[in-house]
C-alpha cells in the first residue's frame, strides 16, 4: 500500500501504512559472497576415456539410464565392455571409499551399458558431412573409438584390420569369462551402425599409398601390441613352451592349445593371470604364475590376482625359470636388492609342468610405419606428440603402440584424444583441451548429509562352477541394485539440486531457479555469513572476498 | 521415529529437499512457492539460526494451515530485527505486544476468533528464551493449564541476545554471557540454575510438546506440521544458535546446532499429553568438548588453565540426557 493511502482506507487496527523490508538492501553488509562453482571429482579425474562419471551417475539416479547411456557415449562407445573389463581407475579415486566404501561405479556402467544393448539404443550422428576421409588401421579399442568419434564429427571413415572379426584384444586377448563376445559384437555392431566402413582380413603396409592413392586425408593407426616377448630360457627339444598372446587368440579362433595337467605360466601381467586361469578351464588340474619378484611389484591388477587365486592358481614369487625340460621346470630363486631389483640366489628347485605359457609382455607389430617418412620409434614403440600425431603429418597413433599403459580403457581414451586431434587438423585448427576444473577433494564435503550405506557386491558365481566353464565371473547388478548403487555417489563437487543452500539461509537469498537449473544468489540481501557453503554437502558452493 | 527416515537416496533425508523423492516427501523450504514468512532485508545477523528457525517453522504452519495463521510476536531479536519502523519483513497475520504477554495475546486472539466462528484460522505465539522461558511465563503456563488452542513457539538462543547477551533461564551452564562472565572460580554462568521448559510444558499435560534444531529442518517443519494436527495447546522449543552470543562464526549456526544434538546437549523429542513419545537418535555420537570448543561463551574451558572438570560436568549432563530419553540406539545397526 502506498504512503498516499488516505486513513480510513488502511485494514482495521492499523493507524501506520506497511513498508516492505526489501527496501532494506542488505547485500551490503557483506564482505564475503557465495558463489556456485563445478569441481572436478576425483572419478572423471581418473578416467582415462574421460567419462564425465558424476554426470551420468546423476542421470543414472534418478532412473534416466538412457540419458546416463548417452552421456558415457559422449566420451566412450563401449560401457557394456568396459562394465566388464576396465580396471576402474574411478574407484580407486572415489571419495566415498573414505567414507565407507567407493561407489560401484563399474557395476552401474555395465547395467546401463546392458541396458542399451538390450533395448537397442543408437547414437545418431548430427554433424553435417565434411567430406574428409579418414584411414584407422586396427579394429581394436582404440581404433573403433576413434573411428566412432570421428563419424560423430562428420567424418567417413574405414577402419582395417588383419583378424578376420573386430575387437583386436577385447577379443583376441581377454578371455570369454571376463568379457562375453556377445557384448563385443554388439557395441561394435553399433559404431558399424553409424556408418563406418569395416574391412577385415585386410593387411595395410603402405600408409603414404593410402592416403597419396586412396585419398585418405588422414591415417590413425592402432595396430596394438599382439606380439608375445620372448624370453631365452635354455630348454630341450622336448620342452613345450607357448606364448600367452597367441594362447589367447587361438581359444579365440577355436584351437584349444595342449597344455597338459600342470601348466607354469611366465610373467607377472594382467596376460599371466589370464592365461593361468584360461588353463584351468582347459582342465589344468594344476597352474601355477611363476614372477620373478614379490606380489606388491607384480604389475597384474590385484582383482584379476585375487580372482585367480580363488580359482586354484597357484603363485611363485621371487622365482626364475632357469631350464626347462619335459614334464618339468627348473626354477631359480630370487632376492630383491636394495633397488628393488631381483637378484639371483644360487638356489635351484624342480618343479612338475607339462609346459611352459610366457607371458612377459607384449610388443607392437611396427612394419607398417617402416619407411614413413619422420615416424620416429623408440623402446618399440611408435612416437607421438601430445596430439597423438606422429613425425608424419597426417598419421597419428593410439593404445598400446605408443607409449601408454597398456589397457582397453586408455587405449579408447587414445582413440577418442586422436579424434578430436584429426578433427581440428583436418579442420586446419588445433584442438584445445578445454580447461579442467580445481579438484574436488574430500576436505571440501559435507559427508555428514549422506546415508550410510554399503557397497552393493556383484554376484558372483561359484568358483567351483567358474573354474569348468568359460560363463561370465562377475554377474551385473539388477535395477534396484544399479539404482541403489548410483545413489550412493557424493556428487563431488557438483551441485545435485538437494536444496541445502536454499532451505538454509536465513536471509531468503537464495534464489531456487527450479527445473534442473540450480540456484542462484540474490545479491541485493544475501548478507555473506556463509551457510549455504559451509552446508552444501558435494562442496559446489565457495566463498569468495568481496572488493573493498 | 517421528518422520520416516528415507534410506539409500544419496542424501536420504538429511537435506532439506532432495530431487530424488517425491514431491508430497519434500520439505516445504525446498518449494519454490513457500511463504517466506519472514522476508529478505531483515536486520537479523549474519547466520542468525532465528531468522532460519522462524522462516521454517511458520512456513510449515502456513502449509499445514492453508495460509490461516495468525502470528503473535513477543518482544526480543525476532521483533526488533523484523519489524524497525516504518519497515516489517513478514508476509503473515503479526501481530507485536510486549516482551512477557505474548501468550496472553495469543489465547485473546484464539478466544476472538472462536468468538466469530472463525475454526478455520489458526494461531500461533513466538518469542525467545528470555519472553518465553522468563518474562512471559506466567502468561505461557496460564494458557497451557487453560489448554487455549495456540501453538506457542520459543526460538531458545540461551539468553537476551539482543540487549547485549545477558543470562537467561536457558543459559546452560559455564556459558559466558555479560551478566555472567567468564571470571572468578567457576567462570561462566552457574550449575544447578536455569530450567527446561519443554519439560515445565509436558508437566501440564498438554497435547502436544516437541523439540528441534535448525540442524534438522525436515524434522522442525515435521513438528511444526504436526502440532497443527492438534487443538489446545502446544509447545514447541527450537534450539536456534546465536553466532553473537555463542561467539561463533556465521556460518557455522547449523553446525552447531547439529553437534548440539550429536553430543547429546540438546535432546530431540516429542511428547503427547505429558509421555515423550518419539526421540530422533544421535547417528554419530560426539564428546562435548566437540561442541563447547567451536563456541567462544565457552573459551575459557579450553584456555590456559582448561576446565576439565567443567567439561566432565557437561559430559555428565548430556550423558544423562542420553539416558532418560534414550538417544542412541541399543541395537547394532549396521
Amino acid at each position: 500500500m502506498s504512503k498516499a493511502t488516505k486513513q480510513g482506507t488502511l485494514p482495521f487496527a492499523i493507524t501506520l501504512d506497511v513498508g516492505s523490508s526489501l527496501a532494506n538492501k542488505t547485500g551490503s553488509w557483506r564482505t564475503e559472497r557465495p558463489v556456485y562453482v563445478d569441481r572436478l571429482p576425483p572419478c572423471n579425474n581418473a578416467c582415462p576415456a574421460g567419462e564425465n562419471i558424476q554426470q551420468w551417475l546423476y542421470k543414472a539416479e534418478e532412473g534416466g539410464y538412457e540419458r546416463a547411456w548417452r552421456q558415457i557415449m559422449e566420451d566412450n562407445p563401449f560401457p557394456a565392455v568396459m562394465g566388464r573389463v576396465c580396471y576402474r581407475p574411478c574407484e580407486t579415486a572415489c571419495n566415498r571409499a573414505i567414507l565407507d566404501e567407493a561407489v560401484g561405479i563399474n557395476s552401474v556402467e555395465r547395467f546401463v551399458g546392458d541396458e542399451a544393448i538390450k533395448r537397442c539404443w543408437t547414437v545418431s550422428v548430427d554433424a553435417a558431412p565434411s567430406g574428409k576421409r579418414v584411414l584407422v588401421v586396427g579394429a581394436g579399442p582404440s581404433g573403433l573409438s576413434a573411428a566412432y568419434h570421428l563419424t560423430r564429427l562428420g567424418h567417413q571413415v574405414t577402419v582395417r584390420d588383419s583378424a578376420s572379426e573386430p575387437g583386436g584384444m577385447m577379443r583376441y586377448g581377454i578371455p570369454s569369462y571376463r568379457l562375453p563376445r556377445d557384448v563385443v559384437d554388439a557395441e561394435i555392431q553399433r559404431i558399424v551402425d553409424m556408418g563406418v566402413q569395416l574391412e577385415l582380413g585386410t593387411v595395410v603396409t603402405d600408409i603414404s599409398g593410402a592416403m597419396t592413392d586412396e585419398g585418405y586425408d588422414a591415417v590413425f593407426l592402432a595396430v596394438g601390441a599382439h606380439i608375445g616377448r620372448r624370453a631365452d630360457i635354455p630348454a630341450a627339444d622336448s620342452a613345450r613352451i607357448l606364448d600367452a598372446v597367441s594362447l589367447l587368440a587361438g581359444m579365440e579362433n577355436g584351437e584349444a592349445p595342449l597344455l597338459g595337467r600342470r601348466v607354469a605360466v611366465y610373467g607377472g601381467g594382467n596376460t599371466a593371470m589370464d592365461v593361468a586361469r584360461t588353463a584351468k578351464r582347459l582342465g589344468a588340474t594344476d597352474a601355477v604364475v611363476v614372477y620373478r619378484r614379490t606380489r606388491d611389484r607384480m604389475p597384474a591388477h590385484d582383482i584379476e590376482v585375487r580372482e585367480a587365486v580363488e580359482e586354484g592358481v597357484r603363485l611363485r614369487w621371487l622365482s626364475t625359470i632357469a631350464y626347462a625340460d619335459a614334464g618339468h621346470i627348473t626354477i631359480e630363486k630370487m632376492r630383491l636388492d636394495e633397488t628393488g631389483f631381483p637378484q639371483p640366489t644360487g638356489e635351484f628347485e624342480d618343479l612338475d609342468a607339462d609346459s611352459v605359457v610366457l607371458a612377459l609382455g607384449q610388443l607392437a607389430d611396427l612394419a607398417l610405419v617402416q619407411g614413413l617418412a619422420g615416424v620416429e620409434v623408440a623402446d618399440d614403440v611408435v612416437q607421438v606428440g601430445s596430439d597423438l600425431m606422429t613425425g608424419h603429418p597426417g598419421v597419428f597413433a593410439g593404445g598400446d603402440m605408443v607409449p601408454s599403459e597398456r589397457t582397453a580403457t586408455v587405449a579408447i581414451g587414445h582413440g577418442k584424444r586422436a579424434a578430436r586431434n584429426i578433427d581440428a587438423w583436418l579442420r586446419g585448427t588445433r584442438y584445445q583441451r578445454p580447461e579442467r576444473h580445481e579438484l574436488a577433494t574430500y576436505e571440501r564435503l559435507n559427508t555428514w548429509y549422506y546415508s550410510d550405506a554399503p557397497a552393493t557386491v556383484r554376484p558372483r558365481l561359484e568358483t567351483a562352477r567358474r573354474i569348468s566353464t568359460f560363463d561370465e565371473v562377475t554377474g551385473g547388478l539388477d535395477e534396484s541394485t544399479a539404482l541403489f548403487e548410483a545413489r550412493r555417489c557424493l556428487s563431488c563437487g557438483n551441485c545435485f539440486d538437494c536444496d541445502n543452500c536454499f532451505g538454509v539461509c536465513p536471509d531468503n537469498a537464495v534464489i531456487k531457479l527450479g527445473a534442473d537449473n540450480r540456484y542462484e544468489i540474490d545479491l541485493d540481501y544475501c548478507k555473506g555469513c556463509g551457510l549455504c557453503a559451509a552446508e552444501c554437502p558435494s562442496g559446489a558452493i565457495e566463498m569468495r572476498a568481496e572488493r573493498t | 521415529m517421528p518422520q520416516q527416515q528415507i534410506r539409500f537416496y544419496q542424501t536420504g533425508s538429511f537435506v532439506v529437499g532432495n530431487r530424488l523423492l517425491d514431491p508430497d516427501q519434500r520439505t516445504v523450504q525446498a518449494d519454490m512457492r513457500r511463504t517466506n514468512s519472514l522476508n529478505s532485508g531483515h536486520r537479523a545477523c549474519q547466520g542468525c539460526g532465528e531468522a532460519l528457525g522462524a522462516r521454517s517453522a511458520l512456513d510449515a504452519v502456513m502449509r499445514a494451515t492453508g495460509n490461516q495463521m495468525v502470528a503473535v510476536n513477543a518482544t526480543g531479536c525476532l521483533e526488533v530485527f523484523s519489524t524497525p519502523y516504518p519497515e516489517t519483513s513478514w508476509q503473515i497475520p503479526w501481530l507485536h505486544s510486549l516482551f512477557g504477554n505474548a501468550p496472553a495475546v495469543a489465547t485473546g486472539v484464539a478466544a476472538a476468533l472462536k468468538v466469530k466462528g472463525r475454526t478455520d484460522v489458526r494461531v500461533v505465539g513466538q518469542g525467545g528464551d528470555g519472553g518465553t522461558v522468563d518474562i512471559g511465563l506466567a502468561c505461557l503456563s496460564g494458557m497451557f493449564e487453560r489448554n487455549d488452542d495456540v501453538l506457542f513457539i520459543c526460538y531458545d538462543n540461551g539468553g537476551y541476545m539482543n540487549t547485549g547477551v545477558q543470562r537467561s533461564g536457558a543459559t546452560p551452564p559455564a556459558a559466558a554471557t555479560t551478566t555472567t562472565p567468564a571470571v572468578g572460580p567457576e567462570p561462566g554462568n552457574t550449575f544447578g540454575q536455569g530450567k527446561s521448559l519443554p519439560l515445565i510444558a509436558m508437566a501440564h499435560r498438554i497435547p502436544y510438546v516437541a523439540t528441534a534444531t535448525v540442524a534438522d529442518l525436515r524434522d522442525l517443519e515435521y513438528k511444526a506440521r504436526r502440532a497443527m494436527e492438534f487443538h489446545g495447546a502446544r509447545y514447541l522449543h527450537v534450539l536456534v544458535p546465536c553466532p553473537l552470543g555463542w561467539r561463533t562464526p556465521s556460518s557455522d549456526t547449523i553446525r552447531i546446532a547439529r553437534l548440539a544434538t550429536e553430543t547429546g546437549v540438546f535432546p530431540v523429542f516429542e511428547a503427547e499429553d505429558g509421555e515423550v513419545t518419539a526421540v530422533s537418535r544421535i547417528r554419530h555420537r560426539r564428546p562435548v568438548a566437540d561442541y563447547l570448543r567451536p563456541q567462544g561463551r565457552y573459551a575459557h574451558l579450553f584456555g590456559e588453565t582448561p576446565g576439565e572438570d567443567v567439561v566432565a560436568r557437561i559430559q555428565a549432563e548430556a550423558d544423562r540426557n542420553v539416558r532418560t530419553f534414550g538417544l542412541v540406539d541399543t541395537e547394532v545397526v549396521r
